[in-house]
């Protein structure tokens, strides 16, 4: 009786972050450009798996295995805005141009020259996406 | 329960998979790369769960560090064109 509770719990986490975990894959596949693609694939890196990890923590009890998995959780909590950080610096730094910073009168790219701007709101009006 | 959250990441990781194969630019691949990379520690520790084998856990844990350390240095090399080794070498 008691034995059932946490096994609710734990599946509701687990759900939930499998939920998570493919919403971000399809957003993967469906997002345009890279930097909403990295939004995309953001949610399934925080929230699908620490919602897992969560719910493996409450299906573990207070065991050994409950302390590697909040090392774990903890890792990862703390190198996932730093990798996402790092990969979008260097995709800046390589040329990889957001498609929706022409559209913005003064809040878009800094470097963004006539050119450029031109091509990428033509690629925004195909692309679909936000105002 | 646990086998059908199994089933679930491995369905992320195989969409996941579809973009790294598609992705246009190398950046794609790479966070494509790094994804499968968290799903890849998801399975380690849910079939740790599935067999009553919690020492899968520590697999778990060497892939997230090797994971992200490998993703740093692809990185670096794609920012500086090199590991970055002889622009150290300039500057002492």
């Amino acid at each position: 009786m008691m034995d059932i509770v946490p096994q609710i719990v734990a599946g509701a986490f687990l759900f939930a972050g499998a939920f998570f975990l493919l919403a971000g894959a399809i957003g993967m596949n469906r997002m345009p450009d890279l930097f909403t693609r990295m939004h995309a694939a953001s949610v399934g890196d925080t929230l699908g798996v620490s919602l897992m990890l969560i719910g493996m923590v409450v299906l573990g009890g207070f065991t050994l295995v409950t302390v590697k998995l909040l090392f774990l959780l903890a890792f990862l909590l703390f190198m996932g805005p730093v990798a996402s950080h790092a990969l979008a610096a260097a995709a800046l730094k390589a040329g990889v141009k957001p498609i929706l910073a022409g559209k913005q009168a003064g809040g878009g790219k800094a470097e963004g020259h006539k050119p450029r701007k031109k091509s990428a709101a033509r690629a925004a009006t195909s692309g679909g996406g936000k105002p | 329960m646990i086998a059908a959250a199994l089933f679930a990441v491995l369905a992320a990781m195989a969409l996941v998979l579809v973009r790294a194969l598609r992705g246009p630019t190398t950046f794609d691949r790479l966070l494509a790369a790094n994804s499968i990379g968290n799903g890849a520690i998801l399975v380690l520790a849910l079939f740790g769960f599935l067999t009553d084998r919690p020492e899968f856990l520590d697999l778990g844990l060497t892939y997230a560090l090797l994971n992200y350390v490998g993703i740093f240095a692809v990185l670096k090399f794609f920012r500086l064109g090199s590991l970055g080794a002889e622009a150290e070498a300039d500057k002492s």
